[in-house]
């Protein structure tokens, strides 16, 4: 077969045709991915939503509302057990993390404890600040579980606080309980809101 | 000229016995008061990283030279010495040997080697030791043991303990520091013992004065205007260190008067500006490394004009 | 040409990685570990494959005027579907390579195979070619993970070797990725002059 000479119509037909099938294809298959890839991204939600707060029977992703606490948006999802609301997992950030932003998702009872936390984005340095997600679970004052921030800021040992932070990455560790203590703050702002 | 024995070549001509082994020799006894003072504030331990540097550094050398450059005398020149005993004494005297151990055959494998050997580097092969150590072991690299201490207690150096803790620059007593009564690398400490090794080095005209007096005048000038303590800005950290036996290398800085006052000054700009608006404490090792990549633009840039060219227009 | 042939020459004589350095920025980019270089490796051979295959097939209809788009579209075609399978089917793995995956788009191997073979073979070499180039660079890419994995965090393939603390972090973080890509491409080439 000889080669199609670069014509006008030539080239015109070959490029739209081209596209045409390209479209259809990724058409197609994102319809029919549509739903796995839909379950995978709320699972990953969903599963660290119920890391930070379990044993809830309700659909907190569902239930999501949006609010303002320490200046800054959070996310609240509210855990819903028979029908009574037994805490919520915040989802809140901090931009002065290491290298930039720091996600997490921290769940607090009805009295502000904090039930547990995970990091969901980051860009600290591995090996250093990126232990974040384990270190503060740890032994003695490393860990921010059961603390209830909203009675008293978390802090490092540095800033005059009590909880120990990451050894040389006193920064993200800062970070980290920013996003902590504005999570805290949005968990009490809802708990306000809904108890009106 | 007397003799007929003397081959002339062309010019200019310098008669000296200015071989690479008596320079180095001589840095190497300008950095011994320094390295004294680390081994009287920290203690023993010191002089044990030191040592381990020093064996990595000359085991790197000759292995690299003998078997992948076919040379045999390499170490004779003392320039692996001297990399060696310089990356100590940029360490905490805490660190522990096997670090110690890889910084130098980091320093010497891949900061000088892998670029062919004594002349060839682009980079101060102490301070790619260093900064490999600092960004792989930031733990340990960032622990100081406290001075005169005896009992491995640790703390801050100054400048993380201004940047982190906000401890006020004035309430620090500048008699103590200047002896070296801080937490700090080995060799960073006793500033007196480094003033001393640079006076004798310039005496003996090994260095010259413009590139520590240009990186020296940039941080005054910049903590003068930002209403920094000046003489804090000077003794704490590295400075001293950096700026009297890393900036002056032969190798890895400018040759042109010129290009030693453009080098100088933005070394000094640049760790200013890493100390007080970057993340690390101390910069003056990424600064002298910054340039140390800029030297060959900046040779390129002041080389003089040949005798007889003309200026183009 | 033979089958294999030139599957071996287009995974060693010509390896993407060690001699033509193509594609260097996924090889710099995701090889922080064995499996993760592995994973970008498999996933650029796949796209490579198919886009070596249906440029082929369609040389004679493309006008040489316009062939560069129709590649990009059929390049950025596959790696679409690419994207939208593994984050349907694989989330972790699309995580983890995160923007690398829609980067495979510009990967200079993918239009210098199209530009340097597939317009010019049939569709049987052009997919041996695919196979070869895209083997290459995996074999390439896993070796340099693994380099790095071991070097930096003391393991390889997650298997541990010796602790984790004491990993040299620089061989995680790029720079870390320069300089042992320098000494590979050392060992390589040293191994084919050897050999000559």
């Amino acid at each position: 077969m000889k080669k199609l000479k670069s014509t006008l119509p030539n080239m015109v037909i070959v490029l739209t045709v081209t596209t045409m099938i390209a479209g259809f294809l990724l058409g197609y298959v994102y319809q029919s991915t549509a739903g796995a890839r839909e379950k995978a991204s709320n699972e990953k939600l969903t599963g660290a939503i119920r890391d930070v707060v379990p044993g809830f029977d309700n659909d907190p992703a569902a239930d999501k509302t949006s609010l303002t606490a320490g200046g800054k948006q959070v996310t609240v999802y509210p855990a819903i057990k028979d029908g009574e609301l037994i805490g919520c997992a915040v989802e809140s950030s901090s931009d002065n993390g290491f290298s930039g932003k720091i996600t997490i998702v921290a769940g607090f009872d009805r009295d502000g404890n904090i039930l547990g936390y995970q990091v969901t984005s980051h860009a600290e340095t591995p090996g250093l600040g990126a232990k974040m997600n384990e270190w503060f679970r740890g032994e003695g004052h490393r860990s921010v579980i059961g603390r209830n921030p909203s009675a008293k800021a978390l802090k490092v040992s540095k800033d005059g606080g009590d909880v120990d932070g990451i050894t040389a990455a006193t920064i993200s560790s800062r970070a980290f309980l920013e996003a902590v203590n504005t999570a805290a703050e949005g968990a009490n702002e809802y708990y306000r809101q809904t108890s009106k | 000229m007397e003799s007929n024995r003397i081959t002339v070549t062309g010019s200019p001509h310098v008669s000296a016995q200015r071989t690479t082994q008596r320079v180095m020799l001589n840095v190497i006894l300008a950095l011994l008061p320094a390295m004294a003072c680390g081994i009287w504030i920290f203690g023993w331990r010191s002089a044990a990283v030191a040592a381990v540097a020093i064996i990595a550094c000359m085991l790197t050398e000759y292995v690299c030279a003998r078997y992948m450059l076919g040379r045999r005398d390499s170490l004779r020149d003392c320039t692996a010495i001297v990399t060696g005993l310089l990356l100590a004494m940029t360490l905490p005297s805490s660190i522990p040997l096997p670090m110690a151990f890889a910084g130098g055959v980091f320093a010497i494998g891949v900061g000088k080697m892998a670029f062919g050997g004594t002349g060839q580097n682009i980079f101060n092969p102490a301070l790619v030791g260093r900064v490999f150590l600092l960004i792989s072991f930031p733990v340990e690299m960032t622990t100081w043991p406290l001075p005169l201490s005896p009992d491995g207690m640790t703390g801050a150096t100054l400048l993380s303990a201004m940047k982190e803790s906000g401890v006020d620059a004035s309430s620090i007593d500048l008699i103590q520091i200047s002896l070296g009564n801080m937490g700090g690398s080995l060799g960073e400490v006793g500033a007196i013992a480094l003033v001393a090794g640079w006076i004798y080095l310039t005496a003996r005209r090994i260095v010259r004065l413009v590139i520590p007096l240009s990186i020296l005048g940039a941080v005054v000038l910049l903590a003068a205007l930002t209403g920094n303590n000046i003489a804090v800005e000077l003794l704490s950290g590295g400075l001293l260190l950096g700026t009297f036996f890393m900036a002056t290398d032969y190798v890895t800085s400018p040759m042109t008067t010129k290009g030693m006052l453009i080098y100088g000054i933005l070394i000094g700009a640049i760790t200013f500006v890493i100390r007080h608006y970057g993340s690390y404490p101390e910069g003056i090792s990424f600064a002298i490394l910054i340039m140390n990549g800029c030297t060959p633009l900046i040779n390129k840039l002041t080389r003089p004009r040949l005798f007889g060219e003309r200026r183009k227009k | 040409m033979n089958f294999f042939k030139t599957i071996y020459r287009s995974a060693i004589l010509e390896n993407p990685t060690f001699v033509l350095l193509l594609g260097m920025c996924p090889t710099l980019g995701t090889t922080s570990s064995a499996i993760n270089g592995m994973s970008m490796g498999l996933a650029t051979t796949g796209v490579l494959i198919c886009s070596n295959g249906a440029i082929s097939a369609i040389k004679n209809l493309v006008p040489d005027k316009i062939r560069i788009p129709v590649y990009i579209v059929v390049i950025a075609t596959f790696v679409t579907l690419l994207q939208m399978l593994m984050q349907a089917y694989a989330p972790a793995l699309n995580e983890s390579l995160g923007i690398f995956i829609p980067l495979i788009v510009v990967n200079c191997i993918l239009l210098g195979r199209a530009e340097a073979f597939a317009s010019r073979h049939n569709v049987v070499s052009s997919i041996a070619d695919g196979i070869g180039a895209g083997l290459g660079f995996t074999v390439a890419l896993t070796l340099l993970g693994a380099c790095r994995e071991f070097l930096g965090s003391g393991s390889i393939a997650s298997l541990s070797i010796f602790p984790e603390s004491s990993g040299a972090l620089l061989f995680i973080l790029a720079p870390g990725a320069f300089i042992m890509l320098g000494f590979l491409i050392a060992a390589y080439r040293y191994i084919q002059s050897r050999k000559s």
